[in-house]
């Protein structure tokens, strides 16, 4: 691995970005993830890069269609209100095909909401808060290095399946200084050929990078093209983590909110518990292959989250009935105690309901 | 591309065929819209400057989304109101191509009003093309930000038509856009008789040298016809940008670089704002 | 000057936009319905034609091709 240094989130998932072969970020200012431009400011003229803070998030993820349909890799990052902005962007970028990443920091919502750190923007980022059938790939790194780690893969899913990928990290992540393994950067020459880019028909056919389709068979027939193309990332790049797979009860979260839970789950077992937990790493696709892992022998699920309740559903959808499953969250920026969840974990192990 | 079995006679010499930087398809536009004119003129122009292998064309939503048919470049179809973004992207990526905007009144200056003004703010090395014909065409007639007071569309019905005290004012973007000094040239045309069509090619040649030369962004605002959303022929269309759209549109170069003495000491003499 | 113009006729959405352009009247429209249910645009007086082109430049459908004899001084150079 690279060097190891002390940073702070959001500016190592910026030199990240920097090292998987970024040279194009659109940003704009908002808390809490404005490191992220600001480093990109100064990072990207040292490598031949190019940084604009845009007018807009929306005008941002549009500069990020455009370098990205003419073959670069390009970013943008914001916070909640922002990525709402961007919603069409994506959508757009989506249909069109396009690769980019998307990072969102996220804060407490709905409307200006607060700046601290929140997870209430899974729904948007993992059914797509854009109009129409498609999805995004969407990762939540728990610490500072797995948002490292996941940056580069980011840009390898991007550009693999040729389609936006989200980062849903949150205020505390982005702000949390954290020792780091950076990686070694990626040599440009390196980066995959995109003979489909529009960089001037010359000696061949013009390229269209294009999202119309006007006749309702072709729009059908395209719908269906990216839906295999889904079907694909959801059979293959799935990505979680279990902690004591053969516990009798289960804590499912990811992102911050693991992080606390995994203290609530250390003192559970300290007092004779059987807890484990399931973190989703990608939150789309879901890993329904880690809850076949333990799901037959559960005897029950509490999932939390920083946000009154969205990843939830899809634990019910992949335990499915076998099992109950509960909730606890705290949201609007506040975060949840390690001692909240294991007033939480007592219950569910109990069966109380209060 | 001339087709194969056309002969052209003997010892004459080539007046007019059709641009390589058009393909051969018959445009969806309505028969005497001047978007195809406009696309005409950019094409004549791309082909001029050897430009078409690497030019790159951003299309609007609006009538001429469907653009990536007519001209045989490579494209981007950009969201609505956000090709000056897209086209940014590409420019900044691809600085050595040719990269350009072809947006109608609602794209630019509607919905897209941020994204123009701040690509010329920052001065962005790309060309836009801008057809004002004064109403949303594609979506069947409504009122535009260009549309003239008192004139009747879908959404600014009879008796009064557009109204200033519910409707506002028409915008003027080449006037707004010539107080930003990364605007290189801003000028104003009209396809409404073969002198201005002569007129406005200069225009875009201008505002494609503007980005060849790297001086900032390049605009052409072109008065144009929308003769089905105006209920008249496409004759008469063309009439009524004469009569009625350039007293409140004034044609002219608001601003230009390569000439910033001397035409901006015409342009003070002339009563029109200079840059 | 001679000059030589040729209308696609199939192109032609009959919008009469050259017509009333040329300063010779040598375009008129046909009688004919073209493909597209169009009367399309005809060269009447072929021979009056002197190749300036201003039909094309008002045409929006790139319909019409001008051409025009080279000159035969210029033609020796």
């Amino acid at each position: 691995m690279g060097q190891r240094v002390l940073m702070k989130g959001n500016e190592a998932l910026a030199e990240a970005a920097v090292r998987a072969g970024c040279r194009f970020f659109f940003g704009y200012p908002i808390t809490p993830q404005n490191e992220i431009p600001e480093y990109m400011s100064r990072r990207l003229p040292e490598v031949g890069g190019t940084f604009i803070q845009a007018e807009s998030e929306l005008a941002a993820i549009n500069m990020v269609y455009g370098a990205a349909g003419a073959g670069a890799r390009a970013m943008t990052s914001s916070s909640s209100p922002g990525v709402s902005l961007k919603q069409e962007g994506i959508s757009y970028m989506a249909a069109a095909e396009l690769p980019g990443v998307v990072v969102n920091m996220v804060r407490g919502g709905p409307g200006l909401g607060g700046i601290q750190p929140a997870q209430s923007d899974y729904y948007q980022a993992t059914r797509g808060g854009g109009h129409g059938d498609y999805r995004t790939i969407v990762f939540g790194p728990a610490t500072v290095q797995e948002g490292v780690d996941v940056m580069s893969k980011a840009f390898e899913l991007a550009d693999k399946y040729r389609t936006p990928v989200v980062i849903l990290g949150d205020g505390m992540m982005g702000q949390m200084m954290e020792p780091v393994s950076l990686p070694e950067p990626l040599e440009l020459a390196k980066l995959p050929l995109k003979p489909w880019a529009t960089t001037g028909a010359k000696g061949r056919r013009p390229n269209i990078i294009n999202s119309l389709f006007l006749d309702a068979e072709e729009c059908e027939k395209h719908n269906l093209a990216l839906q295999a193309k889904y079907d694909i990332i959801q059979a293959t790049e799935q990505m979680a983590e279990i902690a004591f797979p053969d516990s009798d009860w289960f804590v499912v979260a990811y992102g911050t909110t693991a992080r606390i839970c995994r203290e609530a789950i250390q003192e559970a077992r300290a007092q004779g518990l059987s807890v484990g937990m399931v973190r989703p790493i990608t939150l789309w696709p879901f890993p329904v292959n880690a809850f076949e892992k333990v799901v037959e022998r559960a005897k029950g699920f509490l999932t939390v989250e920083m946000s009154l309740g969205q990843m939830v559903d899809d634990v019910r959808l992949a335990v499915n009935g076998r099992c109950p499953v509960r909730f606890f969250g705290r949201t609007g920026g506040m975060v949840p105690s390690d001692e909240e969840v294991l007033a939480e974990i007592e219950k569910m192990v109990e069966g109380r309901t209060r | 591309m001339v087709d194969k079995e056309f002969e052209r006679p003997k010892g004459t010499e080539i007046v007019y065929e059709r641009p390589k930087s058009l393909t051969d398809v018959v445009t969806h536009y309505c028969p005497g819209c001047t978007h195809g004119i406009a696309h005409r003129l950019v094409a004549e122009v791309l082909d001029e400057l050897d430009a078409r292998e690497r030019a790159v064309l951003v299309a609007p939503v609006g009538c001429s989304v469907l653009a990536y048919n007519y001209f045989n470049l490579d494209t981007q179809q950009a969201a609505h109101g956000r090709a000056p973004a897209v086209a940014t992207g590409i420019k900044r990526v691809l600085p050595d191509r040719v990269v350009f905007t072809y947006q109608g009144d609602g794209d630019l200056a509607a919905i897209g009003t941020a994204e123009i003004v701040h690509a010329a703010v920052r001065g962005e090395r790309i060309t836009v093309i801008f057809i004002n014909n004064a109403i949303f065409g594609m979506t069947g007639g409504q009122m535009a930000p260009t549309t003239l007071l008192g004139q009747e569309t879908t959404t600014s019905p009879k008796p009064t038509g557009r109204l200033a005290e519910r409707a506002g004012y028409p915008i003027r973007v080449c006037e707004m856009l010539s107080q930003l000094d990364g605007a290189a040239y801003v000028a104003r045309g009209s396809l409404s008789s073969p002198q201005n069509i002569a007129k406005a090619k200069r225009h875009i040649r201008k505002a494609f040298q503007a980005q060849l030369e790297g001086h900032g962004l390049g605009i052409v605002e072109l008065l144009s016809s929308c003769n089905v959303g105006w209920k008249m022929s496409p004759v008469d269309a063309l009439k009524w940008i004469d009569s009625h759209m350039v007293p409140v549109f004034p044609l002219g170069v608001f601003k230009d670089w390569s000439a910033a003495g001397v035409e901006a000491a015409r342009l003070a003499d002339s009563g029109v704002a200079a840059g | 000057m001679k000059g030589y113009v040729f209308f696609e006729e199939d192109r032609c959405k009959g919008c009469q936009l050259c017509a009333p352009v040329c300063a010779k009247a040598v375009i008129e429209m046909s009688g004919r319905i073209n493909v597209r249910g169009y009367h399309p645009a005809e060269a009447a007086r072929p021979d009056d034609c002197t190749g300036c082109g201003l039909c094309a430049r008002m045409c929006p459908d790139t319909v019409i091709r001008v051409y025009r004899e080279v000159p035969a001084k210029a033609g020796k150079g």
